[in-house]
């Protein structure tokens, strides 16, 4: 099933066409932002000089630490007034990246969501559960959104409360759930000690964390669904991007609005067509926050393989990050922004280490902590205190829930190169 | 004068695993620094131990040193009748004056138990004692 079946089964010399179309006027709309007109005039070149879509290699790359630099609203291409709508991802220090739309650009958002969710059989005749979260977070309102769009039945459960969301599923006759794919296992075991079967549900879509095909395996035996690959940033709209047909062999990425490149993460330099690297996006469609050439830090390829559904060429499963950053219950998570919260507690001791684990299918967050001098006045209650207020930092930049763990100084791993203070101790799902 | 009866505490921070005492504990021997009482008080993964020694200045030194998160607290130490009733009576002339208990401890020595109290008011909760007739520790005389 298609929704945009011009558009999804575009031929190629077309798209090549309309592609560039669209990178010109992209480019027009970043030359709005001091941000672009510096870089582009740093590098030597105009915008004119971008005539075909090979010459978007002059282009410099856009990372994400200048998004953050701009914050808030300094690489906004348009008045606020335009901007209908703000999101917000991580940083990879303090400030998070702020994300904004128009009016336009929510229905662009929508409209690749419908063609993703059509592609894989769902139609108004769905129910559909979105077990994500809904704030600043882009999976909620983003998948929200389209999913109205087809017609389908939302119900917007949001995170939390497992036992409710098993519920709803039996009594609303929920047949299509998204959320990550690690909640999607702790679903499924909550579901088995309910001793419910959850026989309605047809359709899994997945993504925000990477995950492997064994655990596709293993979701679909568990909870009875056809799992469903989705890829998407918040930098370009959310998730949507790229998406998993029925042939569930690689990721259609929508070329009309992202235009992609695969380059070597440490030289910046083009890949083979074929090779592994790092995913560059240059957006095509996007008004309020256009970009050049992000580096979105995921490692992909470009597919070769025609697909047999008939639409563009397809993306590899992410395999990894060409960065450190984590995953952690769905929300991406820098080593240096949790390094940045503890730095600026002055309770917090020279050293620390942060600990990630799965439990039950969920990762946990756990830090160990050296106490400083001035951390402790004698009083238990205070070190409880401490406790507390170190994870409501945490929680205040991270959006995440941590278990703090105050240790005795001078029992922490001292390093003599670089510090690792972060270890991610999960296998892969 | 009430300060007189204000005693020092030593607080150590602790882990909560085998053999943390019995650092704390031996570098105290090592030093020759005796402990005239001490309780644990246990949270979630840590402690804090707390003692009354006869050198607290050379114990706060000798534990700093090696690493240990070390505080002093004012506590009071009431001497108690060692029979039924002891501990009514200190109890409720706190009670009366309205003066909070936020931790104790105790031991019973040779002449007589020795109740050692964290309150919220210590000067407050020297004079109310001393008015009542009770009997305190003198902070000298832990050396």
């Amino acid at each position: 099933m298609f929704w945009n079946r011009e558009m999804e089964k575009i031929r190629s010399d077309e798209l090549a066409d309309l592609q560039l179309k669209r990178l010109k006027w992209s480019l027009a709309q970043a030359q709005k932002v001091g941000l672009y007109q510096r870089k582009l005039k740093d590098a030597g070149v105009s915008p004119d000089e971008i005539r075909t879509l090979d010459d978007v290699e002059k282009l410099p790359f856009t990372y994400k630490k200048e998004l953050q630099a701009g914050y808030p609203f300094g690489l906004f291409a348009v008045p606020l007034k335009e901007i209908v709508r703000i999101h917000t991802t991580s940083g990879t220090t303090g400030k998070p990246t702020v994300v904004g739309y128009t009016r336009q650009d929510l229905d662009n958002w929508s409209e690749l969501i419908a063609r993703n969710m059509t592609m894989i059989g769902l139609s108004e005749d769905d129910v559909f559960q979105n077990a994500v979260n809904y704030g600043l977070f882009t999976g909620g309102l983003g998948f929200h959104y389209g999913a109205e769009k087809i017609g389908m039945t939302v119900i917007p459960s949001a995170t939390g409360n497992t036992r409710r969301q098993i519920e709803m599923i039996d009594d609303f006759g929920v047949t299509a759930i998204h959320c990550t794919p690690s909640y999607a296992l702790h679903l499924a075991e909550v579901a088995e000690s309910m001793g419910k079967t959850l026989d309605t549900l047809q359709t899994g879509i997945f993504g925000a964390e990477p995950w492997s095909e064994s655990m596709r395996v293993e979701l679909e035996r568990r909870l009875g669904v056809k799992a469903y690959d989705s890829y998407g940033l918040s930098e370009m709209y959310g998730p949507g991007v790229a998406f998993e047909c029925p042939e569930r062999d690689g990721l259609h990425i929508w070329h009309d609005c992202y235009l992609v490149e695969i380059i070597d993460p440490k030289t910046g330099e083009r890949l083979a067509p074929g090779e592994r690297g790092e995913l560059v996006i240059t957006p095509l469609v996007k008004s309020a926050l256009p970009l050049v050439r992000y580096r979105t830090g995921d490692v992909t390829r470009l597919m070769d393989d025609v697909c047999a559904c008939g639409r563009g060429q397809k993306i590899e499963r992410i395999t990894g990050r060409s960065d450190d950053m984590m995953v952690i219950r769905g929300i991406n998570v820098f080593p240096s922004q949790i390094e940045h919260v503890l730095r600026a507690l002055p309770e917090v001791g020279e050293q620390f280490i942060v600990y990630i684990d799965r439990v039950k299918h969920l990762d946990e967050m756990t830090i160990e902590v050296e106490m400083s001098r001035a951390g402790f006045s004698g009083e238990l209650q205070d070190l409880a205190r401490m406790q507390k207020k170190i994870s409501g930092e945490l929680h205040n930049t991270l959006g995440l829930r941590t278990a703090v763990k105050l240790v005795e100084p001078g029992t922490l791993p001292r390093f003599e190169g670089k510090a690792k203070r972060v270890v991610d101790r999960r296998g892969a799902i | 004068m009430e300060k007189s009866y204000i005693v020092k505490q030593i607080s150590i921070f602790s882990e909560n695993r085998p053999g943390r005492l019995a650092a704390i504990a031996g570098a105290l021997r090592d030093a020759g620094i005796n402990i005239l009482a001490f309780s644990i008080a246990e949270a979630d993964g840590f402690g804090v131990v707390r003692a009354l020694v006869d050198r607290p200045e050379d114990a706060y030194r000798t534990l700093t040193d090696l690493g240990f998160r070390v505080s002093f607290t004012d506590v009071i130490g009431v001497k108690m009748r060692d029979e039924p009733g002891g501990l009514s009576d200190i109890a409720s002339i706190l009670g009366d004056a309205g003066i909070n208990i936020e931790y104790a401890y105790a031991y019973s020595g040779k002449d007589a138990a020795v109740l050692i109290l964290r309150v919220d008011q210590v000067e407050d909760a020297v004079r109310q004692i001393l008015a009542r007739g009770g009997e305190l520790l003198k902070a000298s005389l832990s050396r």
